[in-house]
């Protein structure tokens, strides 16, 4: 395997890759992300922002007390996020646990939904505590399911640890099972990684062992997709689009309820990574009530006065 | 000796919402005056976006206050009069400086404001007995009749302290969430009465008040999908008809008091359930 010729595969190549990186200015990464997040979008701007949202949303559903009821409903929202308004666009993806793929997938191809992707956490999700064998068939099952999403898990652990070869090793025999089937996304898990150097190192590695996108955080620790670890992986991917002409992707997930907290991040990738990646195809938003708060947002807009959660659904 | 070089020490006036006291999010005050024209107060101008702020907090207070027992909200209305009796000195001031009534009289308004608001924590235990009832019916029911809040209750208050006492009261005792919004020169003891509130063990978001403008904030409340009664009782009669109007949109109770100390005012911002039970064997 080439790595877009930048590593040959060996720990010691992706360590001498890795350690060029220059450090993250953490002061100016916070107030370059601050400063952004001030950004007013109004009217017609804000309109096309809503919907450009709501179209990137990955709807979510990872509880130990999903139903298949649950799910289904869930995939109906996903379609027609607002049953009164056939204007609203669907969502970007579905995003289940495994034993939740099948009935995601015959439950949006029943009602139209094809095009709706189903996204599975796998890899021992959100820990990543399992051994190599039991990551790759958990994978495996969710393809077989009918995922064209996988959003896996590194070792935190590991990585924390140093033994940066390892996490590679992991990405690359999942991208090897997702083939031609699945996208991949990598989680890292932030919060967990402590430092901006460390994500910008993880955004790197997960790029180079063939991630399609590179994702923030399970949703499961906090703090998730602060603004500034969003702005350093979508320099990461920017950066590496110079380097190898290859597009990343990035989701944030965690932490983004409302519609201010979604502008903020477009305007994020707008001001970074540029505007190629304001598309769901680069960009996904990890997200359960954030629909909600786009959908009053957008009713507030056609209204002219202020919506209601009980004209929503309650998740 | 105290010294009379002393640099000043004005307070800042800032808004009431969930439990916290913030600027308007537009940045804007009015300038408050005395009868002669002295400066008194800068309070904040609030805009509707302070207003949704309010109505997302006031409906995230609104079940566990309507969950806590109507002791317990007794209780705590109680100590909010506990505490405006400490402050009765400071808002009979404010009152008489902001208005044309003379400090006696604001000393005695004070009090009744204080009184009236004990006589409303006072039915916070007795309304679903005095209202409620157990209907007679032909089959093996029981079936009763229960009192329970609205929900979000914004209320308006312009000229009187106890005007604003009372709006607040009545909507707040039965269990719903109230934002009051506020004019003029009662802005300043108004916010001094959120103090109150702040140090009164009152859960966040269950009482919030904005200062500013009735005019401006008025329509935003009456048209709010989230907002489930309206007291418009300081609102002029000319722009009542569009403030109704808006807010059929979501059956919106709307209520104009008549000026009287009643428990139908509490009853306004109340509804009726009504509950079909099996006899058991």
């Amino acid at each position: 395997m080439s790595f877009y010729g930048l590593v040959d595969g060996s720990e010691k190549s992706l360590l001498n890759f890795l350690n060029q990186l220059s450090g993250v200015d953490q002061v100016g990464a916070e107030s370059r992300a601050a400063m952004l997040a001030t950004r007013s979008i109004k009217t017609t701007s804000k309109r096309w922002a809503i919907d450009t949202a709501i179209s990137m949303v990955d709807l979510t559903t990872l509880e130990g007390a999903d139903t298949p009821g649950k799910v289904k409903a869930l995939c109906s929202k996903a379609v027609r996020p607002d049953p009164t308004d056939s204007t609203v666009p669907s969502v970007g993806a579905i995003c289940v646990y495994n034993d939740m793929v099948s009935i995601a997938r015959t439950h949006l191809d029943s009602i139209g939904g094809e095009k709706v992707p189903v996204a599975a956490v796998s890899t021992a999700f959100p820990s990543g505590r399992a051994s190599m064998d039991v990551k790759i068939r958990d994978t495996q099952d969710a393809i077989d399911a009918g995922a064209a999403e996988i959003d896996m898990v590194i070792d935190r652990g590991a990585f924390l640890s140093g033994k940066l070869g390892l996490v590679f090793d992991e990405i690359v025999k999942i991208r090897q099972v997702c083939g031609e089937k699945a996208h991949l996304k990598v989680i890292f898990e932030t919060g967990e990684l402590v430092t901006y150097d460390n994500v910008r190192k993880a955004s790197y590695l997960a790029m180079l062992a063939g991630a399609d996108f590179i994702k923030t955080s399970t949703g499961k620790v906090a703090p998730a997709a602060t603004p500034p670890v969003v702005l350093v992986m979508l320099e990461a991917v920017r950066d590496f689009y110079s380097l190898t002409g290859r597009r990343i992707g990035v989701k944030p997930a965690g932490g983004i309820r409302t519609t201010k907290d979604a502008i903020k991040q477009l305007v994020l990738v707008n001001e970074t990574a540029g505007p190629e990646w304001l598309t769901p195809e680069l960009f996904r938003i990890g997200a359960s009530a954030l629909l909600n708060d786009l959908l009053m947002q957008r009713m507030k807009m056609d209204d002219g006065y202020y919506a209601s959660p009980n004209y929503v659904t309650i998740d | 000796m105290v010294a009379t070089n002393r640099i000043e020490v004005k307070k800042t006036y800032k808004l009431f919402i969930n439990g916290a006291f913030p600027r308007s999010e537009s940045g804007r005050v009015f300038e408050v005056h005395s009868k002669k024209g002295e400066f008194i107060a800068n309070p904040c101008l609030a805009s509707r976006k302070d207003l949704r702020d309010s109505v997302t907090a006031a409906r995230a207070a609104q079940h566990g206050w309507a969950k806590a027992t109507a002791y317990n909200r007794g209780q705590i209305l109680y100590r909010i009069a506990e505490m405006l009796e400490g402050r009765a000195e400071q808002c009979a001031a404010e009152i008489s400086t902001t208005t044309a009534i003379t400090p006696l009289k604001a000393q005695s308004m004070v009090s009744e404001a204080i009184d009236r608001w004990v006589w409303y924590a006072g039915w916070s235990d007795k309304l679903s007995a005095v209202t409620g009832a157990t209907n007679p019916v032909a089959g093996p029911y029981y079936n009763f009749t229960i009192p329970e809040p609205l929900g979000v209750v914004v209320v308006t208050a312009s000229d009187s302290f106890i005007d604003f006492i009372d709006a607040i009261a009545a909507a707040v005792v039965s269990g719903n969430s109230v934002i009051a919004l506020v004019d003029g020169g009662l802005s300043v003891p108004a916010m001094t009465f959120a103090e109150v509130l702040a140090t009164s063990d009152l859960p966040a978001g269950v009482i919030n008040i904005l200062t500013g403008s009735l005019d401006e904030l008025a329509p935003w409340a009456a048209s709010h999908m989230d907002v489930d009664g309206f007291d418009i009782s300081a609102i002029s009669k000319k722009k009542r008809a569009e403030l109704k109007v808006a807010g059929a949109e979501n059956l919106k109770r709307i209520y104009i008091a008549d000026g009287k100390l009643t428990p139908s005012r509490i009853l306004a911002f109340m509804e009726q359930k009504t509950v079909w039970h099996t006899i058991g064997v």
